[in-house]
């Protein structure tokens, strides 16, 4: 199981570096949405995918999955949610102001 | 119980809260933001001499036995670096009041600072390797908006370069994060450290090591990771620059520091050199930035790479003398990079000009701003009474104690180069005939600005003259970047 998830990790990872080195500013967005993705998968997979119940100590008398990992990814999730909300009105705002959205049009020197 | 260590991070966070009402009300805004800071920095003092007096401090939040909860440690190493953050910040608020504009003033600026001191203390006072990566989220979230908060076409299109390079530095900061719980099963720093020593640093602790450099090294610009940053803080204006120079690579360089003297200490023969020999780049490749720019600022961010390369050749020696001297060059640089960032911003408010070749004959018009400048100048490169001696002296005899001969003559020499890169400032802008300016503030203005400027440089000739009095508080550092079972110590087994 968790070679599978690996591989998935693998290729979401491979996807994002595309996304990432395009000239797009939306694509490189999805690009970095799809990396924490990726990045909330390995602490899952890496924490263990050993069988168990849901770590809810009422509803089951255990043995239970690992819940740190679990703790991990939901602060990385806001995190990154947080970052993505601010960078998507940010390249708004760019392209707004800027009036391109292409990454080598904003290359060299602005009005200072 | 000590929650002593914890004043320094909740005072800038309760006032940052604070600030967010009122925007409208200037007074209430300076008067706020000044008054939070004074209150951490004494907070922050009193911290100081108790960590001397009595050891490393911690608190562990709910009462949580050791490595199960979050501990905050406040060991020396931390205890300087929070000091001196809340010193420097004290004068760069001061130093926006008359330059930041109050648009930007009226739009939490105060808020954002207060929340960026937050995110740096944290960073330099944690014990849990995962709430490193949150204060480091915290600092980065605050530093966006610093950046590009006033919306010109120029701070835009250099933030979202920033934005997108943090956003995917924290991604792999993660990815590094759950490869080290997969195999070491704890997030306590000190825990790590002990669990890493009882394997004794298989090859994949040293992969992660390699991973772990990669990702502070996004964060503190090091070779071949430092591209993005002369770009991005060019956008910015003086005093949010003058901000992050002091700041924000040192917290990347503070986790290199500590991870590279905690964690990663069992295959120093790859891991070490490795570090030496991009310290020995970073060097390089900031000299050939600053000498080949003709832009202030930009001469001036170059040598914030520099000084990364110079403290990090000072950890890669992994002897207490090298360490001591980082810890040294740490603070000095911090404190010599906020007073040129302020005393380059005023020399661009004074022309309008960032291209030094539309500058000249400064001295005539404000001779004091001139010999200032040059002081400081003299204390980057190091002089011997000023500031920047000491840390170096240190590293290149920790480089020589651990028979890295010819790099420590590297490290020795470049010190000349930074001294040129910043004299032709000097020369092109203070000497020579005057020149037609656009001045961006009157001359009342900047006189305003002068005054928490000349106050840091006082503090950094203070700093090289009083080398004496820190030396005891630096070779407590020193011993205990260079031996971890004193830090491991005081976590797991108490006092």
């Amino acid at each position: 199981m968790e070679t599978l998830m690996l591989v998935l990790i693998g290729i979401l990872v491979s996807v994002a570096t595309y996304l990432v080195l395009s000239r797009q500013m939306l694509k490189v967005i999805l690009g970095t949405a799809i990396l924490s993705h990726a990045a909330h998968l390995l602490i899952l997979t890496l924490g263990g995918l050993k069988k168990g119940d849901v770590p809810l100590i009422e509803e089951s008398p255990g043995p239970y999955t690992d819940a740190l990992p679990q703790a991990l990814i939901l602060t990385a999730i806001v995190i990154s949610f947080a970052v993505t909300a601010f960078v998507l009105v940010l390249a708004y705002r760019t392209y707004a102001t800027n009036g391109t959205d292409d990454f080598t049009a904003l290359r060299g020197k602005l009005d200072e | 119980m000590n929650n002593f260590v914890l004043l320094p991070i909740i005072i800038p966070f309760f006032f940052g809260m604070v600030l967010m009402f009122g925007q409208k009300s200037l007074r209430f805004q300076r008067g706020g933001a000044m008054l939070g800071l004074i209150l951490a920095f004494i907070s922050a003092v009193s911290l100081l001499f108790t960590v001397k007096n009595e050891g490393v401090q911690k608190i562990t939040f709910g009462g949580w036995p050791e490595p199960f909860g979050i501990t905050m440690v406040s060991d020396m190493v931390s205890a300087l670096l929070v000091t001196t953050t809340l010193l420097l910040a004290i004068f760069i608020v001061w130093y926006s009041f008359s330059s930041i504009g109050t648009a930007r003033e009226h739009f939490y600026y105060y808020p954002a600072i207060m929340m960026i001191i937050t995110g740096v203390n944290g960073a330099f006072t944690t014990g849990d390797i995962f709430n490193m990566f949150v204060f480091f989220e915290v600092l980065l979230m605050a530093s966006y908006v610093l950046i590009v908060l006033g919306g010109t076409r120029a701070q835009l299109a250099g933030s979202i370069k920033y934005i997108l390079i943090n956003v995917i530095s924290s991604a792999l900061f993660v990815i590094a994060i759950a490869y080290l719980y997969a195999i070491i099963g704890t997030l306590n720093m000190a825990d790590i450290s002990v669990k890493i020593a009882e394997i004794n640093q298989p090859a994949i602790i040293t992969v992660i090591a390699v991973l772990f450099l990669m990702v502070f090294g996004l964060k503190a610009a090091i070779f071949p990771l430092y591209f993005w940053l002369p770009t991005s803080y060019a956008a910015a204006p003086p005093p949010v620059l003058a901000l992050f120079g002091a700041l924000l690579t040192k917290v990347g360089v503070y986790a290199i520091m500590r991870t590279y003297t905690l964690f990663f200490i069992h295959d120093t023969a790859y891991t070490h050199e490795l570090l030496l020999w991009l310290s020995v780049f970073t060097i390089l490749a900031g000299c050939i930035g600053a000498l080949a720019y003709f832009d202030v600022k930009q001469i001036i961010i170059y040598n914030i790479v520099i000084a990364v390369g110079v403290i990090l050749f000072g950890v890669a020696q992994m002897n207490e003398t090298g360490l001591q001297g980082a810890m040294f060059y740490l603070i000095h640089d911090m404190i010599i990079k906020a007073a040129l960032f302020m005393l380059v911003g005023i020399i661009v408010y004074k022309t309008g000009t960032t291209n030094l070749r539309k500058m000249g004959g400064l001295m005539k018009s404000s001779p004091t701003l001139g010999w200032f400048y040059l002081i400081a100048a003299f204390g980057l490169a190091g002089i011997p009474p000023l500031s920047g001696f000491v840390g170096k002296l240190l590293i290149a005899k920790g480089g020589f104690e651990a028979g890295n001969t010819w790099s420590s003559l590297f490290v020795l020499a470049t010190s000349l180069l930074v001294l040129l890169s910043v004299i032709r400032i000097f020369i092109y802008a203070f000497w020579g005939e005057e020149k037609p300016v656009q001045p961006i503030l009157t001359n009342a203005e900047t006189t305003k600005l002068f005054i928490p400027t000349a106050i840091v440089i006082i503090i950094s000739i203070a700093y090289g003259v009083g080398a004496e009095y820190l030396t005891p508080f630096m070779s407590d550092a020193g011993r205990l970047l260079a031996d971890p079972s004193i830090y491991v110590d005081a976590v797991l087994k108490g006092e």
